[in-house]
């Protein structure tokens, strides 16, 4: 397998009139690498992907494309295509010329032509639709002919802009294997930006993290989950208890920290945690379990007072108020029966190892 | 007892009647076997209407109109494209102040933009004629070419185009290939409506034109004799119903492709 970094961000920047947008980007992108750009609306994403398409030029810094500068290439001299997130199907012209559109340049024969349509459609699985016009199509299919109508130039990077954002979750879903499977399949390099956590977890190989202009953690979905970099990042990925912690004492291998409502607890330094760091812990609801008694095979009981629940289906959530404290914690439990009701006292039990030790 | 609708209905058709009725005696007299234009009707005729085959001023004022038209329309259109383009497309220096220097020549009189234009024309020693009656008419129509291109170009979606530099064309391509056909409607809307404003322009023809006569400036020579009067009325009629058909067209054309949304403004 190769690890060629096939994109290269340098110290980039980007500045609309006073306010900044991206604020010295470093990032590598691995050839074939379904990478994600994940954050809240107006974190920067779309302006990264923007650059990356050549639509702008960053205020500061250099792109690399397979090691050559692109920085000031226009979007139509570079080896990436784009999928918008309204699709931009050109309405005047039918899908077999939407997607032949690219091609003008390649001066191939009407019989080659043919034969890449109706391969690009056959990817998409949407054969037969060459005579329909963009008004004749669903969502979902627009969004398709979208793709196909970028994969037929047979870019080496393909850029998405939250193309699932306007499909129903049951298609957003299929869509999400389908994308997928394409990528894996064509082994193509695909920059993918989402405001959903979920579509990310789901699709990426790495994620890169961003809120104001920053990238605040690139890991995979995994890595990103179980060990949030920042406070940001593990409240955006997922539902997570956070609590307040005071270091009491830090060595290389371990810390000792007093917490609100746990009292102290001693901890391995895994994220090389130095005096005076400001810090939180956290824990993820599935990683607490409930239960009537004190369970002793873990290492931290606390008593406490179940006081909301809500039920989703594949999991059940609790909302424990800790008795001593004014704190809720949030535990989940996949199983269908509900042991538990509504104001039952009730034990929050779980490991040190469960516990993450996050940045400010 | 007190009827909402129906007074509304009679202000209706007064409000109609006010408008058109005056237009429509136009048409209703030049079928009028009589040289005077008053009730009761003579007799019908198409009398004045063979007559405007044989006169040769006529004929040479039509063409004059046609020509002046032609031209005014596919430049005012041509100068309107690309500064609607720069307006919707690029960050326009002081764009509000730009956007009110186009639309001034709607609030200026045109007899003032006549005796301006008059006065540099002659002073560079120029002769008066079609040329500058062609230009005071470029002038006249191109605010409201920008007004419809303007529209139209707000009205689709900037990510089209970006496509089609992201599928690999340049700016040139990407014009042509996306923007203009696009933009068609509203470019053959902005030429039909310029050139029906210039067709019908009269000030300015009249201060610029000498002795090359526009069809208005023809129309109003005529009327000073009584016996060459009637086929004037047959004239109208006929630019009458021509220039309404060019007008629907244009409207119609103009919210082609704009989905089914109804829109009879000219776009301002």
């Amino acid at each position: 397998m190769s690890t060629k970094n096939y994109i290269k961000i340098k110290n980039l920047s980007k500045s609309f009139g006073d306010v900044e947008v991206l604020k010295n980007i470093n990032l590598e992108v691995e050839e074939g690498e379904f990478f994600s750009l994940l954050g809240p609306s107006g974190c920067g994403k779309t302006t990264l992907l923007r650059i990356l398409a050549g639509f702008e030029y960053p205020s500061e810094g250099e792109v690399f494309f397979d090691d050559t500068n692109v920085t000031s290439l226009p979007p139509n001299l570079r080896p990436s295509n784009m999928v918008f997130q309204n699709y931009a199907i050109f309405p005047h012209i039918n899908v077999q010329r939407n997607i032949e559109f690219g091609l003008r340049k390649e001066n191939l024969s009407k019989a080659e032509m043919g034969e890449r349509v109706e391969n690009a459609l056959k990817m998409v699985q949407l054969e037969g639709y060459e005579n329909r016009y963009s008004n004749q199509l669903s969502g979902g299919q627009r969004q398709r002919i979208a793709l196909a109508r970028a994969l037929v130039k047979q870019p080496k990077v393909l850029l998405l802009d939250e193309p699932l954002g306007a499909l129903d979750k049951k298609l957003r879903e299929e869509m999400q294997i389908e994308l997928r499977n394409l990528q894996k399949s064509l082994g193509i390099t695909f920059i993918f930006v989402t405001h959903d956590q979920e579509e990310a977890m789901t699709m990426s190989d790495r994620i890169a993290v961003m809120d104001e202009g920053n990238i605040l953690q690139v890991s995979p979905p995994r890595e990103i989950y179980h060990n949030p970099k920042n406070k940001f990042v593990s409240q955006f990925i997922g539902n997570i208890n956070i609590l307040d912690a005071d270091l009491k004492s830090v060595s290389n291998e371990n810390l000792s920290i007093e917490v609100d409502s746990f009292g102290s607890m001693q901890l391995k330094n895994y994220q090389q945690i130095i005096e005076n760091d400001k810090i939180n812990i956290a824990i993820r609801p599935e990683e607490i379990t409930i239960s009537k008694i004190s369970d002793s095979n873990y290492d931290y009981n606390f008593q406490g007072n179940v006081k909301n629940i809500s039920f989703y289906g594949e999991s059940t959530y609790y909302y424990v108020l800790l008795n001593n404290s004014e704190k809720i914690l949030m535990v989940s439990k996949n199983e269908t029966k509900e042991p538990f009701s509504e104001n039952d006292n009730c034990f929050v039990n779980f490991n040190s190892n469960n516990v993450k030790i996050i940045k400010d | 007892m007190y009827n909402k609708n129906n007074t509304l209905f009679v202000y209706c058709v007064f409000y109609f009647a006010f408008l058109y009725i005056p237009v429509l005696l136009l048409p209703i007299f030049s079928f009028n076997d009589s040289f005077h234009m008053v009730f009761p009707l003579k007799g019908f005729t198409f009398d004045w209407y063979i007559q405007m085959w044989n006169k040769s001023r006529l004929h040479q004022a039509l063409f004059n109109s046609i020509k002046v038209g032609i031209i005014a329309s596919v430049v005012s259109t041509f100068i309107a494209l690309f500064a609607a383009k720069a307006f919707t497309r690029y960050k326009v220096k002081f764009h509000g102040l730009s956007y009110g220097a186009i639309l001034l020549p709607f609030i200026i009189p045109e007899i003032i933009i006549a005796v301006a234009l008059i006065v540099i024309w002659t002073s560079m020693g120029l002769k008066l004629g079609l040329i500058p009656v062609t230009i005071s008419h470029i002038l006249f129509c191109t605010p409201f070419c920008m007004l419809i291109l303007i529209s139209r170009m707000e009205g689709f979606d900037k990510s089209l185009e970006e496509a089609s530099m992201d599928l690999g064309e340049n700016s040139f391509w990407t014009f042509w290939r996306v923007t203009f056909p696009l933009l068609l409607p509203g470019i053959i809307a902005s030429l039909l409506l310029a050139f029906v404003i210039s067709f019908d322009e009269f000030i300015l023809a009249f201060f610029l034109s000498s002795s090359d006569q526009t069809l208005p400036i023809y129309m109003w020579s005529q009327l000073r004799f009584p016996k060459k009067f009637p086929h004037i009325l047959a004239l109208g009629a006929i630019i009458i119903i021509v220039t309404s058909l060019i007008v629907m067209t244009a409207y119609w054309l103009r919210n082609l492709g704009q989905g089914k949304k109804k829109d009879f403004s000219i776009g301002i």
